[in-house]
Formats: C-alpha cells, sequence, structure tokens
C-alpha cells in the first residue's frame, strides 16, 4: 500500500497525518511545535506513521516552519494546505475559516476549489488561541473548563477591542464591574469570532478549521448563530493543513 | 544579475552628496532642502544646490538605522503613527547621526539655507520642513495643493502657479541674487528631459521578460529624485536606458525563468528591499512596474511656459489624484505590462500612499479580474512589518495564481 504524509508545522502545534491512496486517513500527530522544527518534525512524523518506516515516504511540509522539514518533497504554505484538506471534506464552494494558535485564516474557494482569495490575520492575537490562553491564564480559569463555563452564560458581555492588551484591559474592568465568570468566558468566545467575521464578509458555507474549534465546539455554535450559510466542522478540524499537505503529496507523485 | 550602470550611480549620488557637504562647509553655495516632490527646478535655478529629506529617510530606511531613530522622534512629541520617513529622519538629527557619515564619510547632513516643501503628497512634509525652520532658523517656503480632485483641476493649478510665483521674491533674498527665467526654463527642458528618459527606462519592464525588476528600480530612481534638472542625470539615464534595451534585444531576464508578473502599488519597504526582491527572484514572478517609481515623472513640464506647466505637472501626481483616476492609472499599467496580480502595500505610517485603504484593491479585482494581495507593512518602520507573515502571504499568492493558471490551461 501506498502511503503519503503532510505536516504542518504551525507557530504553536505541530500536526503531522499519514494517509493512503484514497485519501483515509491511517495516522495522525499533535504536538507542540517548540523551538526545534526539525526534531518535532521527525518525531511528530513518526508517531503518526506509528511503526511504519518513513523511509520512499512522500512528505509535504506547511505552515511556518514549512522550511525546516529537510525530508519534504514540498514546502507549500498553510493557505494553499488547507483549502486542499477543506476541500477534501467539502468539495464545493466554501469558505474555509481556520483560527489557530496565532492567526486566523479566511480562505474563499469556488465549486473547482481553487482559490479566488484569502486573508490572513496575524497582526495581533486578538481572536486567536494564544488570546484565549492568555485570558485563561489572567482569569485562572482553567484551560478545559472554558467551554463548560461559556455555555452557563447567561447574560451577553462584549469585548470589543482589536487589541490582545486592549482587551485584556476590557476584561479587567469587567472583572471590577462584578461580571460573572461564565459570562466572561462566553464574552471571550463571542470575541473570537467577531474578529474574524471583521475579516471577510462570510456568506454561503463555512468549514471551521484549526485548534480553537477542536478544543471548544461552542466556537463552532457561536458561529452558527452568527451566520446565515451552513457551518461544517470537519472530523479533524485541527488536522486540515496537514491533510492538505499529504493530499499534496499523493498528488505529486501519482 | 548585476547592472553595469550601478557603478556610475554610486559616482553619481556620491557626487551629489559631496558637493552639499562642500557647500554647507564652505558656503560657497546656497542649500535649500526640499519635498521629493517640491518645487525643486525652482531652486536650482537660482543657483541651489538642493537636498531631499525624504531621500536622507530612504536611505535611513534601506540602512535600518531608522529603527534606532524613530523612537527618538517618538518619545519628542511625534507620533509612532505619523509619516516614518519624517520620525527616522529627525530623530537622527536629534542624535547628531547621518548614513552619509558610513557611505561618504560626511560628519553632519548639510545645513539649509531655506525649506521648500510642497503638499501635493501629505501634509507630513509640512510639518517635517517646519521642524528644521525651528531648529536652523531659517526660512520655510511652502506651495500648499489640496489633493487634486479633477473637477477642481484648473482651480488649483492656477493657485499654484501662483505660489510658485510668489516664493520668488523670498527665494531670491535668500539666493542673494535676481531670478532669471530663462534659467527656470532651462532648468525645467533638463528636468523634463529626465522623466522622458526614466519614463523610458521603466517601460522597458513591459517586455517579457523583463529586464529590470521594481527592487533594481528603486534604486536606480535616485538621480531621477535628487539630479533631476541637471544633466548628470540625463546622462545617466541615457546610459541605463541603453542597458536596459540591451538586455531586452537579447532577451535578459532581470528573473530569469519569469513566470508571473506583478504590480507593486505603494511604498517600498526599504529595510528589506533585498529579501523582498530575492523572495520574488525565488518565486519567479518579479514585479515589473509600479505606482512609486512612476512618481518622477512630469510630462507636464513646459519651458515655454514654467510656471504654470510646473504647477500643472505638480498637480498631476498619482498620489494627488481622486481615486477613480487612480484605478485607470493602474488599470492601463496592468494591461501594457501584461499583470497577474497586484500588491497593495499598506503602509502603517504612510495612508497617502496606502491605497487599498477605501476599497480600491477590491474594486480592481472585480474590474480587471485579477486577484490582489495587500501586504502590511510600513516604509522605514520595521516594527510594523511580519517578515515571516509577509512571506507566507506572498508564496500562497503565487500559488493561487498558479493554480487558476493551471486551470485557465486545462480548459482552453
Ligand atoms: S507621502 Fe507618505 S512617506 Fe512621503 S513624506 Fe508624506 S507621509 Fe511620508
Amino acid at each position: 500500500m501506498k502511503i503519503y504524509a503532510g505536516i504542518d508545522i504551525g507557530s504553536c502545534t505541530t500536526k503531522s497525518v499519514v494517509i493512503d491512496e484514497q485519501g483515509n486517513l491511517l495516522g495522525s500527530d499533535v504536538r507542540r511545535s517548540g523551538i526545534d522544527y526539525k526534531t518535532v518534525a521527525k518525531e511528530s512524523l513518526e508517531t503518526a506513521l506509528a511503526g511504519k518506516s518513513l523511509e520512499g515516504v512522500p512528505v509535504v511540509s506547511t505552515g511556518y516552519g514549512r522550511h525546516n522539514v529537510s525530508f519534504a518533497i514540498q514546502a507549500k504554505t498553510e493557505i494553499a494546505c488547507h483549502a486542499k484538506g477543506a476541500y477534501f471534506y467539502v468539495p464545493r464552494a466554501v469558505n474555509v475559516v481556520d483560527i489557530g494558535g496565532q492567526d486566523n485564516k479566511v480562505i474563499r474557494l469556488d465549486a473547482e476549489g481553487r482559490t479566488i482569495d484569502f486573508k490572513m490575520n496575524r497582526k495581533c492575537a486578538a481572536g486567536t488561541g494564544t488570546f484565549i490562553e492568555e485570558i485563561a491564564i489572567k482569569t485562572a480559569i482553567p484551560l478545559d473548563k472554558l467551554d463548560e463555563l461559556a455555555r452557563k452564560s447567561q447574560n451577553k458581555v462584549k469585548i470589543g477591542s482589536y487589541c490582545t492588551v486592549f482587551a485584556s484591559t476590557e476584561i479587567l474592568s469587567l472583572i471590577c464591574s462584578g461580571v460573572k465568570a461564565e459570562d466572561l468566558s462566553k464574552g471571550v468566545f463571542d470575541s473570537v469570532v467577531a474578529r474574524v467575521l471583521e475579516m471577510i464578509p462570510l456568506a454561503d458555507t463555512i468549514l471551521l478549521c484549526g485548534g480553537v474549534v477542536a478544543w471548544f465546539p461552542i466556537v463552532a455554535e457561536i458561529f452558527r448563530e452568527q451566520v446565515k450559510g451552513e457551518v461544517i466542522v470537519p472530523p479533524h478540524p485541527q488536522l486540515t493543513g496537514a491533510l492538505g499537505a499529504a493530499l499534496f503529496a499523493r498528488e505529486t507523485t501519482f | 544579475m548585476e547592472i553595469k550602470a550601478a557603478q556610475q550611480l554610486k559616482g553619481l549620488m556620491k557626487q551629489h552628496f559631496m558637493e552639499l557637504d562642500e557647500a554647507s562647509r564652505t558656503k560657497n553655495k546656497k542649500i535649500a532642502w526640499c519635498s521629493s516632490v517640491g518645487p525643486a527646478e525652482l531652486a536650482m535655478s537660482l543657483g541651489f544646490l538642493v537636498y531631499y529629506p525624504e531621500n536622507h529617510a530612504a536611505m535611513l530606511g534601506s540602512t535600518r538605522t531608522a529603527m534606532d531613530y524613530i523612537p527618538v522622534a517618538n518619545a519628542n512629541g511625534y507620533s509612532p503613527e505619523i509619516c516614518s520617513y519624517l520620525t527616522s529622519d529627525i530623530g537622527a538629527y536629534l542624535r547628531h547621526e547621518t548614513p552619509l557619515t558610513k557611505a561618504y564619510g560626511i560628519k553632519e547632513v548639510p545645513r539649509p539655507d531655506v525649506l521648500l516643501y510642497n503638499t501635493n503628497q501629505c501634509r507630513d512634509v509640512g510639518d517635517w520642513a517646519r521642524f528644521y525652520g525651528r531648529e536652523f532658523n531659517v526660512p520655510v517656503l511652502g506651495i500648499n495643493t489640496p489633493h487634486t480632485q479633477n473637477e477642481a483641476r484648473e482651480h488649483v493649478v492656477k493657485s499654484v502657479s501662483q505660489q510658485l510665483r510668489d516664493i520668488v521674491p523670498d527665494l531670491e533674498k535668500v539666493a542673494g541674487r535676481r531670478f532669471d527665467i530663462d534659467e527656470f526654463r532651462a532648468v525645467l527642458a533638463r528636468s523634463r528631459e529626465c522623466s522622458v528618459l526614466w519614463d523610458k527606462v521603466l517601460d522597458t519592464g513591459s517586455h517579457q521578460p523583463t529586464p529590470l525588476t521594481f527592487f533594481d528600480e528603486c534604486i536606480h530612481m535616485g538621480p531621477a529624485v535628487v539630479m533631476r534638472g541637471r544633466q548628470e542625470a540625463n546622462d545617466y539615464y541615457k546610459a541605463l536606458l541603453a542597458e536596459m534595451q540591451e538586455r531586452v534585444a537579447q532577451g535578459v531576464a532581470a528573473v530569469p525563468g519569469e513566470r508571473f508578473r506583478f504590480y507593486w502599488e505603494g511604498m517600498p519597504i526599504w529595510g528589506k528591499l533585498r529579501n523582498m526582491s530575492e523572495l520574488f527572484a525565488r518565486l519567479k514572478a518579479p514585479v515589473v512596474v509600479s505606482t512609486y517609481c512612476n512618481s518622477w515623472i512630469f510630462p507636464a513640464f513646459d519651458p515655454a511656459n514654467p510656471f504654470d506647466s510646473m504647477a500643472e505637472a505638480y498637480c498631476s501626481i498619482f498620489i494627488g489624484q481622486d481615486d477613480a483616476w487612480k484605478e485607470n492609472y493602474i488599470a492601463e499599467k496592468v494591461k501594457r505590462f501584461a499583470i497577474d496580480g497586484i500588491l497593495f502595500h499598506d503602509a502603517r505610517t504612510c495612508a497617502s500612499n496606502s491605497n487599498n485603504r477605501y476599497g480600491m484593491s477590491k474594486r480592481l479585482s472585480d474590474k480587471l479580474g485579477i486577484p490582489h494581495l495587500v501586504i502590511n507593512g510600513d516604509l522605514n518602520d520595521l516594527r510594523c512589518f511580519s517578515e515571516e507573515q509577509t512571506v507566507t502571504n506572498i508564496e500562497a499568492f503565487v500559488e493561487q495564481i498558479e493554480e487558476s493558471h493551471r486551470e485557465n490551461i486545462r480548459r482552453h
């Protein structure tokens, strides 16, 4: 059986995916990227291969560290790979929204899966995974309780700032005014969605991917409330880019 | 591949600064500081040597020393949100430093006898000149041009022509000599020739493959900015033009294997010029035309009618027009240069040169059927620029164009 691999070295986490010729997921791995991209790439891929040899396996790399993977046959941008991975799940015109650790991407695809345009936001961490993490630390709410807590919210709290530092200040003043932890948590997720909706007008079908959606399913629910079109979350939202890379590997060696 | 004329260029720029330095030290000539599209020719006709703070600021940008100086100006009340040419230049002045020392052994920037500006490009040039007016205690003479809207053009040009006439007596006083209209005509004629030649150089970029890129042009535009009106600039562009024409005739590509061609709208990112140049070369997708390098072309100059035509020329620059005019301008270039995509540089500290901000990028893409990409950065302030993000955006943009070309080939 021929197998293909994709590796997505993101700013926060590294994701690896191994697929067969049909695109079936054979193995995967997610881990912190750390500071040694070369080693983390190798270790992550070996885990995803689950004992199979890396020898002769076509690998395409993507993400921040895409140019650091010596064994990759090609490096592709995370835009191209997310588009590819998303279209594999939803083969029609779709808006791909990736909410990552340090950036957001919105990619508009036409019915054939071609990129019409894309936008990346990395000016500030507001609206990204890092922002959520930072707020969790500041408020001493455990990260894995945030989703559950937010679901209990009864009162809307608005966090409007573009900037993480300003948003943190807004949160501090909310805390001072005695706002409840659950309302605050929900407000944080609302603001993440608001930052994405500011990037590009989103109509029709949206496919959500990236780590934030994987960790906090409530984000998808907020999207569903806010947009008219269908909101789809693929089975492994965080692996979309790595899957796209693996699909590119399959394409180039077919 | 190295452009041969680059050696000559180095000599010319050195001559420009050495002359200014000598004048500053010996007072053998008067010195006017002038905004880049200010009334330079008028001053030259009165015997002034002209120094351009914007050119100095671009040197601060390309040497990346701007990053040491911008915070100094910020601390002295000049916001990080305003022109980073201004803030880096003023910061360097406050620190008594200049890249001219390293480049030419010049101790300090030449002292001005008068400061000239024209707000045809932005308000910042006026604020910048007034700062130095206070520092050096010399007269500041400004031409105030509103951002010309097509409908008001005639009135604006008339007013500017009058303003140009009005500064002559003050200039005479500083120069210590009488204004001679024939001298003025002669300078204008030479400046016009410089425009024509520079235009021809830039137009060689319309050939496929292009013999030069935007990044080469940013360097070779030096004489068109700081020595226009002087014969040496014209001689230089004749040589550069001949070299480019030879490249075209022999099919020599600035970027071997040229696949796609880009338009660059907005300011260069001076501190990253080389990196950007290498990136586009690696992607085999040169930037072949820009608004910026085309901004020092003034075909309206007419020695027979010097004041009015100078007013007309300096009111006609791209930066001062309305969006409809700008869009037509870009559309024509896109066609002539066979452009595959437009890059809009949104320079954080220069609103006047960041044309994407009012929807133009989308309008042009819709109208021309070609994609665009907005690059967030700045001319001098690298705190506003993420290289990694920009590289990814540009690579993804090339992938997008690649994909659509592949599809088109498949369909036909
Ligand atoms: S046009 Fe922009 S870069 Fe040039 S002087 Fe004005 S603000 Fe500065």
